[in-house]
């Protein structure tokens, strides 16, 4: 078994070069859990712990977008300033896990499991963000969306890193919720985020948990543009909500397991998108 | 063991610091999975995939062939008895021919380090006939299943019949109740060293337990050696809950060491626990309460099934403790019951904290619930009109002789304060869904709900769990002795303790807990502080009456006047004072004393007899919060006063209590193993869910301290009755909310949401 401390993206590239098999690990807090279960046989390790780039992130003012590099954790997304630049994304990181994982777990390896139940996931998917990636031979950007692809099941090539994530910074109202079997460091049962682009006038809403891999509820947001406005106010009743979380729902495919079922799964990501729905246009209400 | 040389003075009634406390939050504690011997090995156990098969053949070459590995065996590698079993010897150290449930040992390994052992167990090449498996516990009843083992499907059936059985109430309300199965999830897992002696004629093991004595039996019995050949020490213990009271690793680790003649170290990791141990019984329960129109309750009906999985464990005994509690802490003269615990290819259960009365008491107080309704009481009133007294009979004819606070533990538990009102904009933390930020404070509804419950204290039915303790007295320092288990209960501290109080020395000295000694029985039943608690004061005692003569010989008092007064030996009648350090001076003292309850009889075929010796009673009001949108729960509060006898260490008593609400918090709106044709979908602490401190609840206590005139420190088991009566509390609060039946335990947000 050989150990690669990285301190560099080139070197991660490269070393993956050189060790195809190799198994790239930032928190660990996915990779360690498999080896610890036995569902993964660990040969070669590249560490990515100490390559500062993955672990930086900055607002690029006049594209109106944030880069978040791939390792950087939780806990530094939940606290401000991040968080106060993608809120939904502050609220999900809030969600994962214990202190203990939040504290070293990334995006990267969000990304890099792609389980339905990715807490980032969600938030990713509707802010429509573009993952870099790169390997010693090219570079490339995909949007979250193409790189999904189902159960654990994402479109990095085995010699790709990804080295970070651009969301847009947007105005208007967004959030994460999550339905677990406790009220704390449990995993998603089914989950929820929408945005609210005010100035482009569109609400975005994914799901988790509730089918392979994150949803778009993309009719649903069609449905909701035609018949509200969502450019800088937004006014509705809550029936028209309700609606909106019913429709939505109707483009999950839930399952059920020993966590919980697929009709209450379905249920409640309509109860969530409603919720969500009501927090935007209340928010919007608040702001003017 | 720790030494603690008291500075003021810890003796009861204190809260005494634990020696074992400082090195557990320091990390400094061995608990028994970090004892580590030169030259061991690793044992590993390979587990049935199936749970019902024939074992064709066992290929162990492809893993003897690994380099590393030792020895494997089997079950024709067991020299002695086959099986083991708490009250029935019906388990197979290792499955011969047939395999009962999806976790059974079929084999076990030693090897040079445990990454060897686990491909030796991938070796091993098993060929099973998958049967078709027994999974339903009433086909277990009504025999369209033939038996799965020599000794039948029906582990027993016992009735409780008393009264007038035409009688009908004017008021009849009848429900059905089940619950799921319940994990002890202590956090060590379950660890053993064993050590063989060099002849290899004995063996001693340390190891996390809950009854060494009783390891050692079971252990002796399967090895084929007399009982002093096997040497049991008590490794640190991360907990237990029941779930150690079975054996689960001690045989095949002795026995690898003898085979391989080095030390042997085996531990689970959190999936192997969960096949491991035994668990709580799931059951179901159907209950008919009879009452007059005022509601006073007249009739108790039920009929009680409880799952046993594949193995006997103690289940008969916990029927037992169902069937006896089925009336709750109520009156009641007339009582049809039948129970049933049956044998089946699910995980074998057992042990665990409440021991069949936390089934019982579910159904019995979401009756009450549903008889209050009926009658137009409140919960509080049809619980104080039918509340039992000291005097009155259970309804096996017993009568209760403990004091019995009933009513006290209900008004004194409706006299704390609620919990104050949901702020306007409260910390989304503090809602239902927690962290996952799925309310606002307008989707919340709040329930209050009730539960009281009623639970025996040592073990029943003619069984005669005495504890021994050893007093020595040296050099003006005490040494005790004996072989409690401390699971983490604080027996250790409460020793030093009655040692501190009963002879006026601080300095208290503990021996290892091992076998070295008689039997203390097992740390379970809410016993060891009025049985080894006993046995203490008793060997202090005698070791004091020697002082005591010593002193009047010395001084030409009569020994019968003196008493301890804080460190000074003290004449009642004269002016004579001396330090006890004084007069112990060059003494030698050292007594042993047995401390034995009073007997308790066998039950009739009616279910009649003096079954229990003492009982213990407590009540528990729950506020909660409830989504009923989402059917996401916060449990807000929980109130409760407990009778108790006497407090002898105020903050391990309230740990007792709170850690017992968060345990019937898990059972009420969390925790249970979800099994799929017998097979475990969530053997992990990611699935099998446990209270974080967002689900736990602020608790307010009352101790209800009325001593017992029976327990030899005054002091009532405090251990089991804090989690018995919080789960229908719990379920009845997110009825009041929600207005839904809710007759299953663990609620879950799907019964909430689509529930009647
Ligand atoms: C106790 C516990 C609780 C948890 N709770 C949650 C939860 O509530 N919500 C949730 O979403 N998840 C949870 N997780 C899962 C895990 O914490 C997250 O998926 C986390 O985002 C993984 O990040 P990591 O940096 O630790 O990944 P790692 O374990 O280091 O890696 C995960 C995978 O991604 C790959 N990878 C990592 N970084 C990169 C990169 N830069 N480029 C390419 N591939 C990469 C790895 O090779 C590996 O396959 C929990 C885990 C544990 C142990």
């Amino acid at each position: 078994m050989t150990v690669i401390n990285a301190t560099t993206v080139d070197q991660v590239v490269s070393a993956l070069r050189e060790y195809p098999q190799a198994r790239l690990v930032q928190g660990g807090t996915d990779v360690m859990v498999e080896v610890n279960l036995n569902r993964a046989r660990v040969h070669d390790v590249i560490s990515l712990r100490r390559v500062n780039e993955l672990r930086r992130w900055h607002v690029d003012e006049e594209s109106g977008t944030l880069r978040i590099g791939a390792g950087v954790p939780y806990a530094e997304m939940e606290r401000a300033p991040l968080c106060l630049h993608v809120p939904a994304l502050g609220e999900a990181a809030r969600t994962v896990g214990a202190p203990q994982i939040r504290a070293t777990g990334s995006l990267g390896g969000n990304l890099g499991t792609c389980s339905p139940a990715g807490d980032g996931l969600p938030v990713l998917s509707a802010l429509d963000a573009i993952v870099h990636l790169r390997s010693a031979d090219d570079a490339r950007d995909v949007v979250v969306h193409d790189f999904m692809l189902g159960v654990k099941q994402n479109a990095k090539r085995a010699d790709e890193v990804i080295v970070a994530i651009t969301v847009p910074l947007l105005v208007g109202f967004q959030g994460y919720a999550k339905v677990g079997m406790r009220n704390a460091m449990v995993i998603s049962a089914a989950s929820a985020c929408l945005v609210h682009d005010a100035d482009n006038g569109n609400v975005r809403l994914a799901f988790g948990a509730v089918a392979p891999t994150i949803v778009r509820a993309r009719a649903a947001e069609v449905w909701l543009a035609e018949r509200v406005s969502l450019r800088n106010s937004m006014s509705l009743d809550g029936a028209i909500a309700r609606e909106f979380g019913q429709l939505a729902a109707k483009e999950c495919a839930p399952i059920d397991d020993h966590r919980s079922t697929a009709d209450y799964r379905r249920h409640a990501v309509a109860v969530l998108a409603e919720r969500l729905l009501l927090r935007a246009a209340e928010k919007q209400g608040r702001d003017e | 063991m720790a030494t603690t040389t008291a500075t003021s003075r810890a003796t009861l009634g204190t809260s005494a610091v634990r020696p074992d406390g400082l090195p557990k939050v320091q990390g400094r504690f061995a608990f028994a999975s970090d004892v580590w011997a030169d030259n061991m090995l690793w044992g590993a156990t390979l587990r049935s995939p199936h749970p019902h098969a024939r074992i064709r053949s066992i290929d162990v070459s492809g893993a003897l062939a690994i380099n590393g590995v030792s020895v494997v065996i089997t079950a024709d590698d067991v020299p002695g008895q086959l099986t083991y079993g708490l009250i029935t010897s019906d388990q197979p150290v290792f499955a011969r021919d047939v395999v009962r449930y999806a976790g059974e040992p079929v084999a076990a390994v030693a090897a040079d380090h445990p990454e060897t052992a686990r491909r030796a167990l991938d070796a091993i090449r098993v060929d099973y006939e998958v049967l078709s498996a027994l999974l339903d516990a009433e086909q277990a009843i009504d025999g369209s299943f033939a038996a799965i083992h020599p000794d039948g499907n029906v582990i027993r059936n016992q009735r409780v019949i008393r009264g007038d059985q035409s009688f009908v109430g004017d008021i009849i309300v009848e429900g059905s109740y089940e619950l799921g199965m319940q994990d002890q999830a202590f956090l060590g897992l379950e660890a053993a060293l064993a050590l063989p002696d060099e002849d290899g004629a004995g063996v001693e093991l340390f190891v996390a337990t809950q009854w060494l004595h009783e390891d050692q039996k079971q252990i002796a019995a399967c090895l084929d050696m007399p009982l002093e050949r096997v040497r049991i020490t008590l490794g640190g213990v991360g907990g237990a809950f029941g779930g150690r009271e079975d054996i689960s690793l001690q045989v095949h680790c002795c026995l690898l060491a003898l085979v391989t003649r080095r030390p042997i170290k085996m531990q689970y990791g959190r999936e192997e626990s969960f096949f491991g141990h035994i668990h709580r019984h799931p059951a179901r329960i159907v209950m008919h309460h009879h009452a007059d129109r005022d509601g006073t309750l007249r009739r108790v009906e039920a009929r009680a099934v409880f799952d046993g999985g594949a193995y006997a464990s103690t289940s008969s005994a916990v029927l037992i403790n169902a069937v006896t509690h089925m009336q709750g802490p109520y009156r009641c003269d007339i009582a049809t019951v039948d129970g049933y615990v049956v044998r089946t290819n699910n995980p074998p259960c057992g042990a665990m904290r409440g021991f069949g009365v936390v089934q019982a008491c579910f159904a019995h107080e979401s009756q009450m619930d549903k008889l209050a309704i009926a009658c137009g009481l409140s919960p509080v009133d049809i619980r104080l009109k039918n509340a039992m007294r000291t005097g009155d009979r259970l309804i096996t004819g017993q009568i209760v002789e403990s004091v019995a606070p009933v009513e006290r533990c209900i008004r004194e538990t409706a006299a704390l304060p609620m919990p104050a009102p949901l702020l306007d904009e409260p910390d989304a933390l503090d809602l239902p869904g927690g962290s996952g930020l799925t309310a606002r404070r307008s989707n919340i509804r709040r329930g209050v709900g009730w539960g009281v419950s009623i639970k025996n204290l040592m073990y029943s039915e003619g069984f005669d769990d005495y504890a021994t303790a050893r007093c020595r007295l040296a050099d003006g320092v005490i040494t005790l002795q004996f072989a409690t288990a401390e699971v983490g209960q604080g027996f250790v501290v409460l020793a030093q303790q009655i040692a501190r109080t009963v002879l006026g020395i601080d300095t208290v000295l503990l021996e290892p807990i091992s076998t070295a000694i008689g039997s203390a029985g097992s740390t379970s039943a809410s016993r060891q502080t009025w049985m080894s608690g006993g046995a203490v004061d008793g060997a202090c005692r005698l070791v004091r009456e020697q002082l005591f003569a010593h002193v009047g010989a010395t001084h030409d008092v009569d020994p019968l006047r003196l008493v301890i007064e804080a460190t000074d030996v003290v004449d009642t009648m004269g002016t004579l004072r001396v330090a006890v350090a004084d007069a112990a001076r060059g003494l030698v003292l050292d007594e042993t004393f047995e401390h034995h309850h009073r007997a308790t009889e066998e039950l009739d075929e009616n279910g009649q007899g003096n079954c229990h010796v003492a009982f213990a009673f407590v009540a528990h009001r729950a506020v909660v919060d409830v989504d009923p949108d989402l059917g996401l729960v916060k449990v807000v509060q929980i109130a409760t006063a407990q009778d108790v006898g006497r407090v002898l260490n105020p903050l391990a008593a309230l740990g007792q209590v709170e850690g017992g609400i968060a345990q019937g918090l898990g059972l009420a709106v969390m925790e249970e193993i979800v099994l799929v044709n017998g097979k475990m979908r969530n053997p992990s602490f990611t699935d099998y869910l446990l209270p974080t401190a967002l689900d736990a609840p602020d608790v307010v206590v009352t101790m209800i301290e009325e001593p017992e005139p029976q327990a030899p420190l005054g002091a009532k088991g405090i251990g089991e009755p804090p989690c018995i009566s919080v789960t229908p509390a719990i379920v009845a609060a997110i009825r009041d909310a929600t207005g839904k039946a809710l007759t299953r335990v663990p609620v879950r947000p799907q019964d909430i949401v689509f529930g009647d």
